[in-house]
């Protein structure tokens, strides 16, 4: 059968399950588009191509499968790649499609010319350039299975213009085959027994999680293991939902804006079995001091993420959900003898940290406080939103006072700290859960920074609902500045930003605006439950800080408390 | 913890753009490159590259598992701490004015090196050999006179086990 390139790209997507794009168009990819309106694939028209990038991010991380972004050569591509960074440094599966110039005019600074690929090259799992037809389907094929393989991760793929109007005869191409390219799904069983014989050998044993768990889908067996030998559960920013908020072993997150008890344990604990995890600067502060006592167990499918920051002593390279179901069948054939018995010094001791010192604030009868309208929102939404945030005071507060009951519900720019990534994420998560409520929870600061996706949400009717926690300052480096600059607030001030309301309503969209804490709770309720995008507006205490806060370069048991 | 040499020999695939994604993460990451040479193997789509990286243990197995993770990367060998045989080449333009062209022949002889261009007042010499043996030949060319030089990076393969050992 001959087709052109753009028809093949089609056929390949539609193969791969593909059906929704986040996209702009342009020059370089007008034959694609061309073809892309003869599909039933959706097409959501982002108003910046970052915006295409991050919603493909949220869309992949609300439904656990690869998104898909499309962008022109030139400045679509370039713009994409703040995007792109966030999605590898997160290890979101993301196909990212660009428009190249024709393959004669490549090298010649042709009109709209740019090296994506070399550009992309490091923050990108991999990425391509098609130089003829023939290779377009198989190289489609490649980037799907790598971006969704062992540890995920954005791949982008680069079509020259004359690539996509050739036509040549056309066959699926069946499997991939990749001869480099190999990850290790399956443990060492013998490594696993090592684990095992350390948690009977632990006294104060405990469990951290990250997005690793999420990602392999694995959270009902870190559950189901973590009840099993009563191991209480820390998990990174991008562990959050991985383990359920409510559960009594559920210590909270840990790292720089960590709870007390998490951060505690940290120094307490004789074995830590971390999960998908890479121990983030923010995560271990510093490195000597962290988890000192302990022995660690390290289980990831990335073996360079094991040993590069924190030695480890028992390393496990494989899928963390296989490895957790491994686990819990040896445990299963395991007498652990009587674990309340043991445990029972250690989950007390955990019990009294956070009895002394809770998630805390203080409030205030005259001025919103913003930890409040977090704590509103979750009793509202009984803890089933997906919440998608910005970067800074917003997302923290969100990830300390909404408690994450499942996986796939926090949505958030984790290691590249993506301001302005929150809207465009929902706008993803939205398509890919249209039944579910969506909110974006964002600072004022960074709603500003893709706040042009108000009208692709409003276009596609996306009911999805921002809560702006406006404090009028970037906060978070406000913030810094108070604790360690002397308060010199050095260009945080943002008193100057648009009415928020009248913004949503230019948009088409409802503003809703809230000054006293008496009015949280009605303007949460009108918001939230309205068919329509929302956009609320909460004034909130302007030097609010998030405790508790591990200084940069800390021990993490070191932390400054309310 | 010390630093050390260490030698590493990669089997990649021979395609445009590889040679960056290699030497881009060294650079990204700030790991070191001493020496790198790349060239075709027998099989026209494998390329072998060797690489001469200074980095204490911990650091040069992150190196290893960096690469190992590069998609374009089949092989990630250490040869350091193994029995390899190591070469590098050099070609080294010397000044030979009448009174010195005997004595270059004759450090030519003892390195067993070869005359490969000559002129009214130069040689050029092709030697190849370990880096001791390229530094000591340069030592002994620098007083007559070193016009230019031209030097490949370190390239290496494993010993085969002989028979008996």
């Amino acid at each position: 059968m001959e087709l052109t390139g753009a028809q093949i790209l089609m056929k390949v997507l539609k193969d791969e399950g593909v059906d929704t794009i986040f996209g702009y168009p342009g020059g370089a990819v007008i034959d694609i588009y061309d073809e892309l309106a003869k599909t039933d694939i959706r097409h959501v028209l982002v108003r910046h191509e970052q915006g295409a990038v991050h919603a493909a991010d949220g869309y992949a991380r609300a439904k656990g499968r690869t998104g898909v972004c499309l962008a022109t050569s030139g400045p679509g591509a370039t713009n994409t790649v703040t995007g792109i960074a966030s999605a590898y440094l997160d290890s979101i599966p993301v196909v990212i499609i660009t428009g190249q110039v024709p393959t004669h005019l490549i090298g010649n600074d042709a009109f709209q010319e740019v090296d994506i690929v070399g550009i992309t090259r490091p923050c990108t799992k991999h990425n391509f350039l098609v130089q003829r037809t023939e290779d377009l389907a198989r190289i489609i094929k490649e980037a799907f299975y790598i971006a969704q393989s062992g540890r995920p991760g954005p791949v982008l793929v680069d079509i020259p213009k004359d690539v996509g109007n050739t036509k040549i005869d056309f066959e699926m191409p069946t499997d991939v085959n990749l001869r480099s390219y190999n990850p290790t799904y399956n443990p060492n069983p013998r490594q696993l027994k090592k684990v095992l014989k350390l948690i009977e050998e632990s006294e104060r044993p405990m469990i951290f999680a990250g997005g690793g768990v999420i990602l392999s889908k694995g959270s009902e067996e870190l559950t189901k293991f973590a009840r099993r030998a009563q191991i209480p559960v820390t998990t990174s920013l991008m562990g959050l939902g991985a383990f359920p908020g409510s559960d009594p072993l559920w210590l909270g997150m840990i790292g720089m804006h960590g709870t007390y008890r998490a951060n505690i344990c940290t120094g307490a604990c004789d074995l830590m079995i971390s999960v998908g995890v890479r121990f983030d600067d923010r995560v271990t502060g510093k490195t000597d001091s962290f988890a000192s006592q302990a022995k660690i167990v390290h289980i990831d499918i990335d073996p360079t993420s094991i040993r590069k920051n924190i030695p480890v002593t028992t390393p496990v390279v494989g899928d963390c959900r296989k490895t957790l179901e491994n686990l819990n069948a040896l445990l299963d054939e395991t007498d652990l003898g009587d674990l309340q018995q043991k445990r029972k010094k250690w989950l007390d001791q955990i019990v009294d940290w956070r009895s002394k010192r809770p998630l805390d604030y203080e409030q205030d009868e005259d001025v919103i406080k913003p930890q409040y309208v977090v704590e509103k929102l979750y009793e509202l939404t009984k803890g089933e939103a997906i919440i998608t945030t910005e970067v800074g005071q917003n997302q923290m507060w969100a990830a300390q006072y909404y408690h994450f009951e499942s996986p796939n519900h926090f949505i958030t720019s984790g290691g590249l700290g993506c301001m302005g990534f929150g809207l465009p994420a929902a706008i993803g998560a939205q398509m890919a859960c249209p039944d579910k409520l969506v909110v974006d929870i964002a600072g004022d600061g960074s709603i500003q920074m893709n706040s042009q996706e108000l009208m692709t949400a409003v276009q596609n009717c996306l009911p999805i609902k921002v809560v702006i926690l406006n404090n009028g300052y970037l906060g978070m480096v406000r913030q810094w500045q108070e604790l360690f600059y002397d308060k010199r607030y050095s260009c945080t001030c943002m008193d100057h930003a648009p009415d928020f309301v009248k913004l949503a309503e230019a948009y088409g969209a409802v503003g809703l605006r809230a000054t006293k804490p008496e009015e949280v709770r009605s303007v949460l309720k009108e918001g939230l439950f309205s068919p329509e995008t929302v956009i609320m507006d909460f004034r909130v205490a302007k030097e609010e800080s998030v405790y508790p806060m591990v200084p940069a370069g800390a021990p993490i048991t070191e932390m400054l408390l309310v | 913890m010390k630093e050390e040499k260490h030698v590493l020999s990669l089997l990649v695939d021979n395609e445009p753009g590889v040679l960056s994604r290699i030497s881009g993460l060294f650079s990204g990451r700030g790991y070191n490159i001493e020496s790198l040479c790349v060239a075709e193997t027998t099989e026209p789509n494998i390329s072998r590259l060797t690489i001469v990286t200074k980095a204490n243990q911990p650091l040069v197995e992150q190196v290893k598992k960096q690469l190992n993770k590069l998609i374009n990367v089949l092989k990630v060998y250490e040869l350091t701490g193994q029995k390899f045989v190591q070469r590098e080449m050099a070609l080294i333009k010397v000044n030979a004015k009448p009174d010195n062209r005997a004595e270059i022949l004759r450090i030519v002889d003892i390195f067993r090196c070869k005359v490969v261009d000559v002129g009214k007042e130069h040689y050029t010499l092709e030697i190849t050999g370990d880096e001791g043996k390229l530094a000591a030949i340069m030592s002994l060319l620098r007083p007559i006179g070193i016009k230019e030089i031209a030097r490949t990076g370190a390239i290496a393969l494993f010993r085969e086990p002989k028979n008996g050992n």
